[in-house]
Formats: structure tokens, sequence, C-alpha cells
């Protein structure tokens, strides 16, 4: 029964003189995410937006607008004349899947020049469904179900339905970052949360090929697929970096217990040179404290001291089962337990340093030639663009 | 160069498989079981397949049940034999056959209250026949047995076997033997008559035929029930419009194997004993194979080397070998062969499976064993 659908969106609203530029982000994001959902037609009026559909796909886009950050919630409306009648009509097919429990009906009249006031219209209506459905009392404070009527100089809106979008910033509204992307639960999550507010994410992944198999990769490209639903464009871009000769170099070092810091380090100044290149202005990491050796502060600290550019550490505040609930929820989870080697895993010493200092890392690196290693290694690196749109042939 | 050598996982196709099948995709694609002319043509190549591989094996034609695919023919023989029984009883396998076998064995015992013996292998992967003997009870009804093993190429002693089961069907005991020569064919002599086997399973891929075929020998005197109900075909046993691009590859496959059986087994020793010449140089090396196994496979492992590891380095070198153990840091599944045969986790984790064909030059077989020592040194050095 519903051909219309009305889009809410929260704080970006707050947004004065930036209010436009978000809002065209928004609905680009919402065309990108709509592709293949059939016809329709996005409108933006005062704050609002609303997405003509048919009875056939409502549902479809529904579904497909509540991954699109941005959107608080949504409702699908009934749209009828102005005549009392016809709204009456309305409000009785709206409530017919809800003849049990408690209601109230909201009127708003922004067109003054309708016959009845809002109070007015409230009785009217609320008498009428009650009179209809007797098993229905009415709450003014809590009710289940709430009756939205607007009444508006075009027309008049219905609705009794509100589906929870998923809140957030439009992905893409502010500046660029590089998630540094492994095979596990975390980064993809860590990922997910900086679209959600808004980042226009690329991800980078460290390939140590042959440590790691050519299905490792795969695996990672799969997960950065899945966050491309998510950005808004519905693509992302992939760097992959060639990274085995700089764990070739790490592990003849021969600091076995410092190998994991040297290797993060080593990747922290990779992703940086890449970013800085790519005009990203921050990096975006799926650490969490404490979870691993090289997660402790102490780590953290020696880690991130090879460089100024902001580290946003989304998952910081996140236990692991909330980690994995989120992973869950945004589909990831189930790719990130395959069970292939990857560049975290391959070179595990037997010890980790747990407290690692900036001058044990330094020492370590001393026989490295880290600026000669990062070059190769940048020069080496490959860009894909994933889609979340897949064609086989 | 690159140098295929996983030919226990799968065969690239010969050229006159191809080319056997070709006309079957758009030419002569007729249904075998239709009325007209087309239909008709399909079912003379199909029931020429079914003759002249019952002439191969020297079997009755109307024995013989078209797959598609080994674990198929292995589900089928089994399953179909334990579900055509009135009650549950009594089956002898051995603990390291392939998962097509072990896995309907777990369905069996688990859903279906068969009762299961594992027969255990020694260090050669081969069983003990007083302990099968041993094994058989009144209620004993079917022994299934892998005749060479996937993994490390043990050939079992399939004579002694079968003289064992012919010996207990003259006592009145009714013990059907399945044989799963899936990377026997084609390796070994088969004679399905002297050896009593009543259920027998092969694959076409394996022996450079196509993917998507198989057959099962099931002697006349065994009732299976069908896992596919429908139209009928194959006997009623194996329902489903007949895959005849495959059953024409497979069977032209067969065809190549036998009629080149003895040069092609000559130049796999050739090839085997040039392989494993490079490989015993390379220090501190196990061999995991039996000495007298089957020619194709030779399973070897390194010390202090991750097998996963070999491979992908292997492969980055036009090299592709597979390995005994599946590990990474997460997680660690040690194939249940190297298990069976006494090996450590360790050892298991530094294995790699070498399958031969004998379609490599000597070329070839140089370069590999020139690049496995080299590789092994180079992660060595690394790794220290």
């Amino acid at each position: 029964m519903y051909r219309k659908i009305l889009v809410r969106y929260g704080e970006m609203s707050l947004k004065g003189k930036n209010r436009t530029y978000f809002e065209d982000i928004l609905i680009r994001n919402m065309r990108n995410a709509l592709q293949g959902a059939g016809d329709y037609k996005i409108t933006k009026t005062f704050g609002r937006i609303y997405v003509d559909c048919t009875e056939d796909n409502w549902q479809i886009i529904a579904d497909k607008l509540s991954k699109v950050f941005g959107i608080v919630s949504m409702s699908p409306v009934l749209e009828t004349s102005l005549e009392l009648e016809a709204i009456e009509h309305a409000a009785l097919a709206l409530m017919q899947d809800n003849p049990k429990g408690s209601f109230k009906v909201a009127v708003r009249r922004s067109n003054k020049r309708f016959p009845f006031t809002s109070p007015e219209m409230n009785q009217r209506i609320g008498a009428l469904v009650l009179r209809n459905f007797p098993e229905l009392t009415v709450d003014v404070n809590q009710p289940d179900i709430q009756l939205n009527i607007e009444i508006r100089s075009e027309g008049t809106y219905l609705f009794n339905q509100v589906i929870p979008g998923s809140g957030g910033l439009p992905a893409g509204t502010s500046s660029k970052a590089f998630l540094l992307l492994s095979g596990g639960i975390d980064s993809p999550v860590a990922g997910y949360l900086s679209l959600k507010r808004g980042v226009d994410l690329e991800a980078v992944h460290f390939y140590s090929y042959p440590f790691t198999s050519e299905r490792s990769k795969e695996k990672v490209i799969d997960l950065a697929r899945i966050l491309a639903g998510y950005t808004g464009k519905q693509k992302i871009k992939l760097w992959v970096v060639h990274f085995t000769e700089i764990q070739k170099a790490i592990q003849q070092a021969n600091y076995p217990e410092l190998n994991i810091t040297v290797m993060r380090r080593m990747m922290l100044r990779v992703a940086c040179q890449l970013a800085e290149r790519e005009k990203a202005l921050a990096l975006v990491t799926g650490d969490s404290l404490g979870q691993v050796a090289s997660q402790t502060m102490e780590s953290l600290a020696t880690i991130n001291a090879v460089t100024n550019m902001p580290i946003l550490r989304p998952l910081i505040g996140y236990d692991k089962q909330e980690i994995i609930d989120i992973s869950r929820k945004i589909d990831t989870y189930d790719t990130s337990i395959l069970p292939y080697e990857d560049c975290c895993t391959v070179f595990v010493p037997k010890n980790p340093a747990i407290r690692p200092t900036i001058e044990q890392a330094l020492e370590a690196e001393l026989h490295l030639d880290i600026q000669g290693l990062i070059d190769e290694a940048i020069e080496k690196t490959e860009c894909l663009t994933v889609s979340n749109i897949i064609r086989p042939f | 160069m690159q140098v295929y050598l996983d030919n226990s996982a799968t065969t690239p196709l010969l050229p006159e498989v191809a080319e056997a099948m070709k006309p079957y995709w758009s030419e002569k694609y007729g249904n075998p079981s239709s009325p007209h002319s087309l239909g008709v043509e399909c079912e003379r190549a199909l029931t020429n397949c079914r003759m002249y591989l019952a002439q191969l094996l020297g079997v009755n034609h109307q024995e013989l049940i078209f797959t598609s695919s080994g674990t198929e023919a292995n589900n089928l023989a089994i399953l179909g034999f334990a579900y055509n029984q009135r009650k549950p009883g009594h089956i002898i396998t051995t603990s390291i056959e392939h998962l097509s076998v072990l896995n309907v064995m777990n369905h069996l015992s688990e859903q279906h209250q068969w009762q299961i013996s594992y027969l255990p292998v020694n260090k050669q992967g081969l069983i003990d026949l007083k302990q099968l003997e041993a094994e058989i009870r009144p209620d004993t009804c079917l022994i299934s047995i892998g005749l060479v093993n996937n993994e490390i190429g043990t050939i079992q002693d399939l004579a002694s076997i079968g003289q064992i089961v012919k010996k207990y069907n003259q006592q009145q005991q009714q013990i059907v033997l399945h044989v799963d020569a899936v990377q026997a064919f084609g390796h070994i002599p088969l004679d399905i008559k002297k050896n009593n086997i009543h259920l027998l399973t092969v694959s076409g891929h394996k022996i450079f035929g196509p993917k998507g075929s198989g057959l099962l020998y099931c002697d006349h005197k065994v009732r299976l029930q069908p896992l596919f109900f429908g139209g009928g075909q194959e006997n009623g046993l194996r329902s489903g419009t007949e895959n005849l691009p495959a059953i024409i590859g497979f069977t032209k496959a067969c065809q190549l194997a036998m009629e080149e059986y003895n040069s092609r087994l000559s130049q796999l020793k050739l090839w085997y004993n040039q392989l494993l010449e490079h490989l015993t140089e390379i220090p501190d090396h196990f061999i995991n194979s039996p000495t007298n196994g089957s020619p194709h496979i030779i399973n070897i492992g390194f010390i202090g080397i991750k097998s996963e590891i070999l491979v992908h380095f292997l492969e980055a070198k036009g090299i592709y070998v597979s390995m005994g153990a599946a590990c990474s840091g997460r997680r660690q599944s040690i194939s249940h062969v190297l298990q069976a045969i006494g090996l450590t986790p360790e050892q298991a984790g530094a294995s790699i499976r070498i399958s031969l064909s004998p379609f490599h030059t000597r070329d070839e077989i140089e370069y590999a064993g020139k690049i496995i020592n080299e590789t092994v040194n180079e992660i060595r050095s690394i790794y220290q």
C-alpha cells in the first residue's frame, strides 16, 4: 500500500551553511545504494528527504537505505488528498496491521487553511480508530503505536511505522583516511565505525606473499567488498602493499622478540607515506587496548612514535565481544575467521616483547635500510578498486 | 617454467579427451532418453561407452553406474548398500580413507546406528591383514578399502584382502568388498573379478579426464538403494539426465590410460626416481611415503619448514605442490593420514605432497628438484 518513504536525517540538519553539502552527499550515497532496487525518485524538501517508490519495492528500498549512514530513521508513508474522508480512510488502512495495544494520534497541521485544528483532528481520528478497532486503547504518553498525520498544503501524509537507520554522518562528508586492513575481525569493524562518522575511506593491506597465500589476499578483497557497501560509493580503493621484503629484512635483523613491534612500525611508516601521497589526513587502525602484545599502551606508544599523522582507533573503547557483535551485524565476521596465514601470524615470535621501548625498537632497526625498504614496498604496491556489485562475466 | 606436481588433486584434460567431448556439447546434445534420432544417437554413444568400459574392466556393462564424481560413487556404494539393509550392521574400513568415505561412515554411525571399525595403519600406511580378519564379526557386511592412499601413495595388499573376503563368503557370511580405486586406476593393475571386488570407485579428473565424471562398478549380486530418485537412469540407481560430454570424456580418458598403461608407468617411475634423487640431497628431510608405494606420490617433510610457506614459495616459482597439513597461526588442521602413520603435528606441518604425472619432461623434473632444494634452503636461511 505504500508508495513513499519519509527519510529523516538527524545531526547533519544542524550543520548550518554546510547542510546542502551534507544533504547532497547523502542523496548521492542513497542513489548508489539503490542500484538495482527498481524505480524510485528522491526529492529533498526542508529538512527531509522523500523517496517515491512502488508498492512492490518500498521494502527493498527501505532495507537498502537502512545501511546508509546519515539516515536516522525512515517511515513508509500513505499520501492522500486534503479531503477529510480520504484522511479517515487512510488512517483506518494504516491501523489495520496493529489491531491490538495502545495508540495515539499525532496531527501536525502546517496547512492552516485546513478547516479543522490539530486537537480537533486528534480527537476525530482517535475516535474513529477506537470505533473500528475495539481492542485498541488510547495512551497519549507511551503508546505502542503512534499514528502520525501531517496536513500540508500539497496533501496529507500518514504513517505509523518507524524503521531505524544506521545513524552517523554520510560517508564521504569528512576527509580521506587510510584504514589498515588485515584479515582479522577488528580492522573491518574499525573501518565501518570510521565510515559511520563520514570518513572518506581507503584501505591498505600488507601482503607478504609467498609467506602468506593468495587466498589471504582474496579474503581481504572480500572484506573490502563488504566495507564498500558502507562507503556511500559502493566501492572502495584497496592498496595492496608488497610487504615481503620488509618481513624478510625484519626476520633477518634477528631481534625475534621485537619482530612484531618493528613490523607494526614499518606498516605505519609505509601507510603514512602512501597516505600523504594520496592526500589522506589520518590512519584508522583496529587497535583495542591490551588484547595482544602489540596493543599494550607501551607497544602502542612505541609503534605510534614513527609518525605525527593522527591515528584513529575507533575500537579503543570496545571489548572483544562487542567488536565481534558488530562484525556479525555488518557481515564481516564469517570472512574474518577464515583460517589463512596473514602477515600478523607468519613471523610470530615465541616470546614477543610486551613492553617494548622506543630505544629497543631503534636498536632493532639499526641495520634496516628503512627508507629504501619503504620506497620499494610502495613502488610495488598495487591499487585495486573493489566494488560490492559483483559481475562474474 | 611451470611444473604442476599436484596430480593427485586433479589433472589437466588431455587434448584427445577434449576433442572426443567436443561434439557432445552443441551438436550431439540429445537426451539419451528421447525417442527421436538425436536422442537415439546419444543413447548409442552412451551404451558404447558403458560397453567399452565393461570390456576394459572385465565386467558386465549393466554393472557400471556413471556418477558425477568419485565422491558420489563412494557415497552411492556405501550409503546405497547400507540403506538397503534391513537393520544396521558392522563395517570395516581404515583410518586413512578419503573424506568421501570417512564422512559417510560418520554419518552412518551417528544417524543410522551402524558400527564402524577403523583399522589403524603402520608407518608405511599399511593395514595389518590379521587385524582385518580379527575385526570381522558375524554382522560385518561391508569392508571398504582405499587401494592407493591419496596423500602418501601406500598400496594396500588387495589380493590378500580379496582372499579374506572370499574365504568368509564361502562360509555363508555375506561380506561385500568396496574398493576406492580413485588414486589406483591407471597406476596399478586392477582385476575386479580375481580380487573378489563387489564395488569399485573411479574418478575421471584424476586420470586426465573431465571434472564431473565418475564411475561405480557394482556387482550384479549386490543391491543398492539409490540416493537420487527420478527418471530411473543408470538402472534406476542414479536418476538424472546423463552428463554425456563428461561420460564420453571419462571413457576416452580410461581408454588412453589403459592403452598407454605401460609407457605411462615407466615414465612415472623415471620421474619418481629422478626427483627423489634431488629431494634426498636436501638436508634434514624425512620421507613419509612407503618405498613400494604408487610411483605418482612422494610425501616428504623438511625439518623446521612450515609446509604452507613452502607451498607458496614454490608456487611463486611456478611449482605447484600440495601440503600435508593446512596450518595457520589460529588453527591447525593436521592431515588424518599423516597422523595415522605416526607423524607428530610438527612433522605433519612440515610435510608436502608431490604428485607426478607421466607427461613431465626431464627438464621439468630437473628444474623442480633444483628449485625445491634451493627454496628449502632459502626459507631456512630466513628463519635461521
